[in-house]
Parts: C-alpha cells; sequence; structure tokens
C-alpha cells in the first residue's frame, strides 16, 4: 500500500487525476478548433448542440462521482479517496461553466433577453438554472480559508447543498430528454444509490463494519 | 590516415543485429501491422457493406417550381442528422442502424372510410412515372432546420386514388413497428407504432408530399424509406416515416407524440414561432450547417399556401 500512500496520492495522484478529468475538455476544444478552421472533426453535423450535451453529461458524471467518494472511503475502510473530493466537486463545477459557456455563447449567441425567458419559461432550464445557483457557494467555499472561516461544522452543513445539486441535475436531465428514455434514468439510479449510503444507519453500519473514524471535511 | 580508436563503448561488428534479422523484423512488424490492419478491415467492411448493402437506385423525376431559392442541405447531413427513434434516440442512430430495415417488397394498409381498402403494394400506390422533385424547408422542434430536395408525388394524388368518403375528415399514418428490423422498438420510449395524422383538408393540401427519393435517388432507410410523409409548414415529427398503414377517419387521431405529452405537442404542429414548445423556444432556428440562428417564419415561410386552412382557428390553443 505504500504505493499509494498519502503522500504519493498527493504528489502524483492528483496531477494525475486532474489531468484526467481535462480529457474531455481537451478534445471538446480540440473539435472547435478544428471545426472553425473548417478542418474534419467530430462534433457532428450541428456542434453547438453537441457542445451542450456532451458537457452536461460530464459534469453530471463528475458530480456523481464527488459523490461517489465518501461512499468509497466508507466501503474501504479507507480515507484516500477523500483526498479527491474537492478537485472532483471542483471539475464538475468546471464543466457546469463550460455547459453554461456552451449554452450562453455557441446556442444562444449571448441573446440575454431569450435567455432569460429560457429560464423563466422552460421549465427543465429553471432547474438547471437552480442547480447552478446551489453550486456556486460550494465551489466558492471550496477554499482551506473558508472552511476556517466557516469553521467545520457549518461548512459540510453547507455542503450538503451537493445533494440537491445532484437530484436537481438529475430532472434537468430526465426533462431535457423526450419521451420515455433510459439514459437519465441511469443516472438517478446511480444518484439514488449514492444517497443510500448517506442514510444514518447505513452509514454506522459501515462505519463499525471498517472500524472507521468519522471522516473530516477538507481533507 | 585514418586512424580508427575504438572506445569501450562501441559496439563490434558481430554484436550488431545481423542484416536479415534486421529485415526480418521490419518483415515481422509488416506482416503483424498487416494482419492486424486486414483483421480491421475486415471488420469495418462487414459492417460498412452490411450498413451499405442497398444501393439507392436513381429516380426519374421533373423539376418544380417548388423551391425557396435557399441553399440545400448537404446530402450527408440530411442523411446522417434523423431523428428516427425506432432506430435509437441519437441523431447518429438512424443511419448506423436503419440498414436492417427491408423496404422492399413494400405494403401499405389502407383502412376506414375509403372506396377502396386494402393490403397496397408500394409500387400500386405510388406512381412513379409522376415523381417530381420539391424543395422544401424542413423545421424540427427541437429548433433546427434543413432545405431538402424531395422526389415523390403529391398525398392528394394518392388519396384520390382511394377514394376518400364523404364523411371522413382525418388521415391517420402509422410507421412500421419491427423489432427485428427496428433496435429502438425494443425501449418504451413512445408508445409504439409511431402514429400521425393531419385533417383531410391538411392532407389534400398541394404542399402536402409523399417522398420515395431524396437528391434524386430512392430515398435512404434512415429517412423514411420507401414512403414518407412530408409536411413543410409543420414541425419535422409530423412527417411521419416508413408509412405502412393509411387509415382514414372522422376521427381526430391520438398521435404519438400528443399522446405522450399533450401539453408540449399538439396535434396541429403547425411551425409558429409565437408559440413556445415548453423546452425550445421556437423563435429562432439553426439552419444545419450554419453557426447562427434565424428567425422562424410562419408556417414555416408557407402561409400563403396554408393559412387559409387555419381560419377562424386559435393556433394558441390548437398548437
Amino acid at each position: 500500500m505504500a504505493l499509494f500512500s498519502q503522500k504519493n496520492l498527493r504528489r502524483y495522484g492528483k496531477p494525475f487525476v486532474f489531468a484526467l478529468f481535462l480529457i474531455p475538455a481537451v478534445w471538446l476544444i480540440y473539435n472547435w478548433v478544428q471545426a472553425y478552421a473548417g478542418a474534419p472533426h467530430d462534433l457532428g453535423f450541428n456542434p453547438q448542440e453537441t457542445s451542450n450535451r456532451f458537457t452536461g453529461d460530464w459534469a453530471l458524471r463528475i458530480l456523481l462521482l464527488s459523490l461517489a467518494l465518501t461512499p468509497l472511503s466508507l466501503l474501504t475502510g479507507s480515507p484516500r479517496w477523500i483526498l479527491f473530493r474537492r478537485m472532483t466537486g471542483l471539475f464538475a463545477f468546471f464543466y457546469v461553466c463550460l455547459h453554461i459557456t456552451s449554452y450562453i455563447w455557441l446556442d444562444m449567441q449571448f441573446d440575454w433577453s431569450e435567455l432569460w425567458t429560457d429560464v423563466v419559461k422552460r421549465i427543465y432550464i429553471t432547474v438547471g438554472f437552480t442547480a447552478l445557483l446551489c453550486l456556486l457557494p460550494l465551489a466558492i467555499t471550496s477554499t482551506a480559508g473558508w472552511v476556517r472561516r466557516l469553521g467545520a461544522k457549518r461548512w459540510q452543513k453547507l455542503h450538503k447543498l451537493v445533494y440537491a445539486v445532484g437530484v436537481l441535475a438529475v430532472i434537468h436531465f430526465i426533462m431535457m430528454r423526450k419521451g420515455f428514455q433510459f439514459e437519465p434514468l441511469i443516472y438517478g439510479a446511480v444518484l439514488a444509490g449514492l444517497m443510500v449510503f448517506r442514510l444514518p444507519m447505513v452509514k454506522s453500519w459501515l462505519r463499525r463494519r471498517t472500524q472507521q473514524k468519522p471522516i473530516n471535511a477538507g481533507v | 590516415m585514418l586512424i580508427k580508436h575504438r572506445e569501450n563503448w562501441h559496439a563490434s561488428e558481430n554484436e550488431v543485429t545481423s542484416e536479415q534479422h534486421y529485415l526480418n523484423r521490419r518483415h515481422f512488424i509488416r506482416s503483424a501491422t498487416g494482419g492486424v490492419l486486414a483483421a480491421t478491415a475486415l471488420g469495418v467492411s462487414q459492417t460498412v457493406f452490411a450498413r451499405e448493402n442497398r444501393t439507392l437506385q436513381p429516380l426519374t423525376y421533373s423539376k418544380t417550381a417548388y423551391n425557396p431559392g435557399e441553399d440545400l442541405t448537404p446530402e450527408d447531413a440530411i442523411t446522417s442528422y434523423n431523428n428516427f427513434y425506432e432506430f435509437g434516440l441519437d441523431k447518429s442512430n438512424p443511419s448506423e442502424n436503419a440498414w436492417r430495415l427491408e423496404p422492399k417488397p413494400w405494403s401499405v394498409k389502407v383502412s376506414g372510410m375509403v372506396d377502396a381498402p386494402g393490403d397496397y403494394a408500394f409500387e400500386d400506390l405510388i406512381d412513379m412515372k409522376a415523381l417530381e422533385e420539391r424543395i422544401y424547408r424542413l423545421r424540427c422542434v427541437e429548433g433546427w432546420s434543413m432545405v431538402v430536395p424531395w422526389i415523390g408525388v403529391p398525398l392528394a394524388s394518392v388519396l384520390k386514388k382511394l377514394g376518400p368518403q364523404s364523411g371522413a375528415k382525418y388521415v391517420a399514418f402509422e410507421t412500421l413497428a419491427d423489432r427485428d428490423q427496428m433496435p429502438g422498438i425494443r425501449y418504451p420510449v413512445l408508445d409504439w407504432p409511431y402514429v400521425e395524422g393531419l385533417t383531410l383538408p391538411e392532407a389534400m393540401n398541394e404542399l402536402a408530399f409523399i417522398a420515395v427519393g431524396l437528391y434524386g435517388k430512392e430515398i435512404p432507410n434512415q429517412n423514411g424509406a420507401p414512403l414518407r410523409l412530408v409536411v413543410p409548414w409543420k414541425y419535422g415529427f409530423k412527417s411521419i416515416k416508413s408509412i405502412v398503414s393509411i387509415k382514414l377517419t372522422d376521427r381526430k387521431p391520438a398521435t404519438s407524440w400528443n399522446k405522450s405529452a399533450s401539453n408540449e405537442y399538439g396535434f396541429y404542429s403547425n411551425v409558429n414561432p409565437e408559440v413556445d414548445h415548453p423546452r425550445w423556444s421556437q423563435a429562432r432556428e439553426r439552419r444545419i450547417g450554419e453557426f447562427s440562428r434565424r428567425k422562424t417564419l410562419m408556417f414555416n415561410g408557407y402561409g400563403e399556401q396554408v393559412a387559409h386552412l387555419y381560419t377562424g382557428l386559435d393556433l394558441e390553443k390548437n398548437f
């Protein structure tokens, strides 16, 4: 286990995971550069639509991944997963930002009045916008300084908002699709599965099983 | 005079890989790569040939004045960016999966309030000597649009042949729903088979068209082979594909999207920039291939030909 020691994970694991999370964004930007240059690209015949979906998919996947790290540490009895929690959460936020950029710039072309109409009138966009509003304070208070300023207890309480973000994001996805489709429901099922680990009884049972102390925030 | 001083790290001649081995290595790599490439090519060709197993025959047709005078959407965009949920939910799924569809032979069941009901072979329903090309705008409810050169016959000519009875008010169409040919049918996305309909006056309008071709050839499977409806003043989903049933009735047919979400998809589904869809603003549209969006026209720009069909009808309610 020395290979995966806290020190090694901090020194090599984090940059590695960081690079991994960047791959979808690099792919997207590379393909837009290609498209802009009139060169072959993989964005299809409606690149704006592709971008919206691609960034939304990755935002949701990484968000769910960030929610999976605490259960993983409980299941494996190792706190090491938590080392990556903040980075994962911030990457989810990063892809949400790309998602919104794609929507406002590529899709709506900065038509602010129509954008506002969309937010107010189209429920799935209202839901998505609410998710963004919930995610914003979490991203802002992600620094060690903010943990100190708020105090671990209050900080943790605030960051429970991430559950609301998860639920809203899945609803946003389900509503976006036409007809009865499985794909968004799969994300919903994963989210529900991850929420089971938040039930106090499941949590304490796992802790007893792995003899693990409660995991502190901001590791 | 050249004095050769041999450093201790210099390899001697006999330590060097022999030319034969060196060439062998190249040969080995070449053959190994060749093998992999051949296997890949075989795999790829199997899928590609399977997909391409139907050669689309060129059609004989007359040109018409139905032409908005706009740039045509490229053929590869029209044939690979499709909504045809029977073949999958992604835009690319229909062109990937539609090779499974067997459009020949094809028959259409004609029923309801007609003088000549029965099962019609494709050849008896469509007069292939009367084919004409009509270039229409196509507007999808999702907010994108195309300009498509269809080939076919007016729907009215087909209906007249069938002889609608005086009490008939609506025409209902059904798409094929065959699990073996259409992988999307396995999922309950919609209540299969897909159903669409028009009022009889709409169906008899000069613009309503049955397409059997596209870009000078037979229509590809993913675009609704062997025959599909084209209703250019309505959103794309009204233009039902791969038709297997035509039924004339005196009652408004329950259409698939209307059943799925009645607050989103009405029976009429006319292109109307004034009436928003709950998920997509209809004020603008993106022509496939263009970066910016343009304003959507009332009835997709066909108001002159169709607006009279809706006099006295509240289009906000009857969307």
